[in-house]
């Protein structure tokens, strides 16, 4: 736990020294013309994700973990989809549609004289909430059905057998029961989202992120630029903290072999939830990758070369390095946080607050750090792979922790007792009985955090020693102004690569129950 | 055991800040002997001493991959030195520079927008380049008067209109765009991109900090919609009807015209009666740190040589700097036109100043 938190700790810490000096006059320019519309814009994008994330996410969740209705099969896989497009590539794609000069509205004009106003609404700066809603309600998705799966029925059954009503049940006893899991998927989209920059800048919706880069480079002020960066990271650690502050105790059942029938939804019921995924996965897949396809075809043949074989071979080789370092992180997080005191559950949500740091900010973090400890120890970190991976580590290790958490709340703890008593040391318990229990966790984790770093575009941009480019910093040079069309190719060979790990995920997580 | 592994960091990051001095030898082995610089005559290639071994070069470039690299192929088909470059945001580049320090393994810094230059060497991130070369071909509004940075290439920023809602007759100056008359029919680009905050800085130094804040809030007043994050997407507004007027950097034009010659928007040159029309650059510069100030200014000075100045001018439909070298066709097309003359430094130097008055007058 020490070295994880020194090595997550050092720019986390340049971060806070960003207070040692405060310019009075850069802050009153700031409190009197920007924030009041930060905040205003932040509560909005939390108020909206977080809701739309939440219902989305477990609505489809309990849908596809425990009912039955037609196609099912077919269009359960495909929901976690959404995952492998980058926020920027789906923001870009639906303003170009969207926009007053875009497809759908000049053809309405043309045929109507005249367009309907939620369809300029959104294309508006707002229009890309709920753009975002798209883009993370997988993460609730992920780690609810993977609760739900696990158990869902059976308490969901047990409820029943007493004859409260379905409403009620999956309510009182369903919901609480995978609360941790969605919290975690909550967290991890709420802070995706307000860490965002491509997707709010591209429709120019002014969040802190967006303030932080205005404070940086045009009124160049770095430091105050970092301390805009520490008051979202704090304001992140309060919402966590409220959260666990009022989490009930956890429910902890146990892992049943037999898992009783799904929920027959019959007729009409059947294909409402039918309608409803197909519309979630036409708007938050099947659009945007139409788009792609259709910017890519002039290109298809460019695929092939040298080139673009090493930027796929850097992407998947970052992302796996960088994806082990984070899931060993989130180990170290949950085994220090694991039946510990409350102390402890603070420094492991520090140390996991990385995920609400900008990418570029961390970045900038991170290259001072390590050049004051190259002038140091004359080592050359900054230069190296490492800076890069550390960032990684520390922008995703939340990525990798909740996942981990949501399996490890299941553990029984009298399995422990059971091998203390045997005489099991702590080394042969953790090896033995925890990290096989904690497997599907691991393996979540790590897809998870593979298909994270491969989006990742920022910190890779400024971190990344010669000769790593991938198809992120690569989709940032075609698209620097603003030509899309040009970065087609490479984001769509992104999407396919980001959706086989998503695809994997699903098969491990809906392995015991979607093939019955 | 916490408190055991922040002492040391503490201690680490309270030393890093006092060492600044540290004399590191970073002598790598495969850093030769400086050999001498290569000589330019003005228009010419480089004229190469045969390289004994291969020199390289490396460059921190916020243009984009396939502008850059014809140009440096071509140097190193001349030269023999080979180029490695990082391509990023000016800013990410600027902030790895001054991270750095004297470790950069950058000899030069190539980025657009005069603010972002001014901005490095602000941050004392250049030096200071003695080419008479460059002095010559360069002119002097385009450079910085202490030469840390030259410009290469020019890009005006300039009214467009659509011509059949529209009397160019009805246009003049930048500040005119605030009358009354276009009240719902003005679109901007948003203020966070610098190419406006250039512009505003400008004005201020031109016409006064008050005056200023009036126009642009005028313009404010006058949007027809929120401003757009690209002045592609501002352009094909005004094609399709959503407003009639707005302010763009001229390449963008050309790109569309390009890809249609009878695309619906027509450009105008602003101020032509009075200061000019607003003009910048993308530049380059020495980087304070350099481990080959002389290659690097080599490079420098063969970019404002005559053929990668027409390279230049035909990659990205910008302008030449260096007078008589051609722009491209749909360039030339838009006519002669006055340019701003004032020195681009103050572009930098008002920078925050523009930023902020473009908070109060509500510019998103």
């Amino acid at each position: 736990m020490a070295p994880l938190l020194a090595l997550v700790g050092l720019p986390i810490l340049m971060l806070a020294l960003s207070w040692l000096q405060v310019d009075g006059e850069v802050w009153s320019h700031l409190s009197t013309w920007l924030l009041p519309r930060l905040i205003g814009h932040s509560a909005l994008l939390l108020g909206v994700v977080g809701v739309g994330v939440a219902v989305l996410g477990v609505g489809l969740a309990w849908l596809s973990a425990c009912c039955e209705y037609p196609l099912r099969r077919w269009l359960d896989p495909l929901l976690i989809l959404p995952l492998a497009f980058p926020t920027y590539v789906l923001a870009f794609i639906y303003l170009g549609l969207l926009d007053f000069a875009g497809p759908l509205q000049t053809a309405l004009r043309e045929a109507f004289g005249a367009t309907p106003g939620w369809l300029g609404a959104l294309a508006r700066p707002a229009g890309v909430l709920p753009i975002l809603v798209l883009a993370f309600y997988p993460y609730v998705y992920l780690l609810a059905r993977a609760s739900f799966s696990a158990g869902g029925l059976v308490a969901f059954e047990a409820g029943r057998s007493l004859g409260a009503g379905p409403v009620s049940v999956f309510l009182r006893v369903s919901l609480p029961a995978a609360r941790p899991a969605i919290v975690a998927g909550l967290a991890l989209a709420l802070m995706e989202a307000l860490a965002d920059f491509g997707a709010v800048s591209i429709y120019g919706f002014d969040t802190f992120t967006t303030a932080i880069y205005r404070t940086w480079l045009g009124l160049f002020d770095l430091r105050a630029a970092t301390q805009l960066a520490s008051l979202l990271m704090a304001f992140m650690l309060v919402l966590v903290f409220a959260e666990r502050a009022s989490r009930s105790a956890r429910v902890r059942r146990a892992e049943r072999r037999t898992v009783p029938n799904r929920i027959v939804l019959r007729g009409a019921r059947g294909w409402a939830a039918t309608a409803l995924q197909s519309a979630v996965l036409l708007a938050a897949v099947i659009i945007p990758l139409v788009q792609l396809l259709a910017w890519s075809l002039p290109s298809i043949g460019g695929m092939a070369d040298a080139g673009a074989l090493r930027l796929i071979g850097n992407t998947v080789m970052l992302g796996a390095l960088g994806a082990a370092g984070v899931v060993a992180g989130g180990l170290v997080l949950l085994l220090a946080g694991y039946r510990a005191s409350r102390r402890f559950t603070l420094l492991s949500e520090l140390a996991a607050s990385g995920y609400a740091i900008p990418g570029t900010v961390l970045a900038v973090a991170i290259m001072l750090a390590l050049t004051g400890v190259d002038r140091v120890l004359e080592t050359t970190l900054a230069g190296g792979l490492l800076a890069l991976l550390l960032a990684y580590l520390i922008r995703f290790v939340r990525v990798a922790w909740g996942p981990l958490e949501g399996v490890a709340a299941r553990i029984r703890p009298e399995l422990f007792e059971s091998a203390r008593s045997l005489g099991a040391s702590r080394w042969e318990r953790l090896w033995r009985v925890m990290l096989p229990l904690l497997r599907p966790g691991l393996a979540t984790a790590f897809l998870l955090a593979l298909v994270e770093i491969a989006k990742e575009m920022p910190a890779t941009l400024m971190l990344r020693p010669f000769g790593w480019d991938t198809l992120a910093t690569r989709i940032y040079e075609l698209t620097a102004e603003g030509q899309w069309e040009r970065a087609a190719l490479p984001a769509l060979v992104l999407v396919v690569l980001g959706a086989i790990p998503a695809v994997l995920l699903m098969r491990r997580l809906g392995g015991r129950t979607a093939d019955r | 055991m916490l408190a055991r592994a922040a002492v040391p960091l503490l201690a680490l990051l309270v030393l890093s800040a006092c060492s600044s001095e540290d004399p590191v030898d970073r002598d790598d082995e495969d850093s030769p002997a400086p050999a001498e610089a290569p000589v330019l005559e003005a228009g010419d290639a480089v004229a190469t001493t045969a390289p004994e071994e291969e020199r390289r070069l490396v460059v921190y470039t916020s243009r984009q991959p396939h502008l850059v690299d014809p140009l440096f192929e071509r140097f190193t088909e001349q030269t023999g030195v080979a180029i490695d470059y990082i391509s990023d945001s000016e800013a990410a580049l600027i902030e790895r520079l001054a991270a750095e320090g004297e470790a950069t393994p950058a000899s030069v810094l190539i980025t657009v927008d005069a603010g972002n230059l001014w901005y490095a060497t602000d941050r004392n991130l250049l030096q200071p380049i003695d080419s008479d070369l460059l002095d010559q071909r360069v002119p002097a509004a385009l450079r910085d008067p202490d030469g840390e940075w030259y410009g290469l290439s020019i890009r005006a920023r300039t009214l467009v209109y659509h011509p059949d809602r529209v009397d160019p007759e009805a246009l003049s100056t930048y500040a005119a765009l605030a009358d009354e008359q276009w009240a719902g029919r003005l679109c901007l680009r948003t203020s966070r991109k610098v190419y406006n905050q250039s512009l505003v800085a400008m004005m201020i130094e031109r016409l006064g900090e008050e005056r200023t804040e009036e126009i642009v809030s005028g313009w404010v007043d006058n949007l027809a919609t929120e401003p757009f994050s690209s002045d592609t997407r501002l352009i094909e507004a005004i094609a399709a009807g959503q407003c009639d007027v707005g302010l763009v950097n001229t390449y963008y034009l050309g790109r569309l015209q390009k890809e249609n010659p009878d695309y619906p928007v027509a450009l105008f040159w602003a101020n032509q009666d009075d200061s000019g029309v607003h003009v910048n650059v993308s530049g380059a510069g020495v980087t304070a740190e350099a481990p080959d100030p002389d290659l690097g200014q080599a490079l420098i000075e063969w970019l404002a040589g005559d053929e990668a100045q027409a390279m230049m001018a035909g990659s990205n439909l910008e302008f030449p700097v260096v007078e008589g070298v051609e722009a491209d066709p749909v360039a030339e097309a838009w006519g002669a036109f006055v340019a701003d003359s004032m020195n681009l430094r103050v572009a930098g130097e008002r920078q925050a100043e523009a930023v902020r008055l473009m908070d109060r007058a509500g510019w998103r």
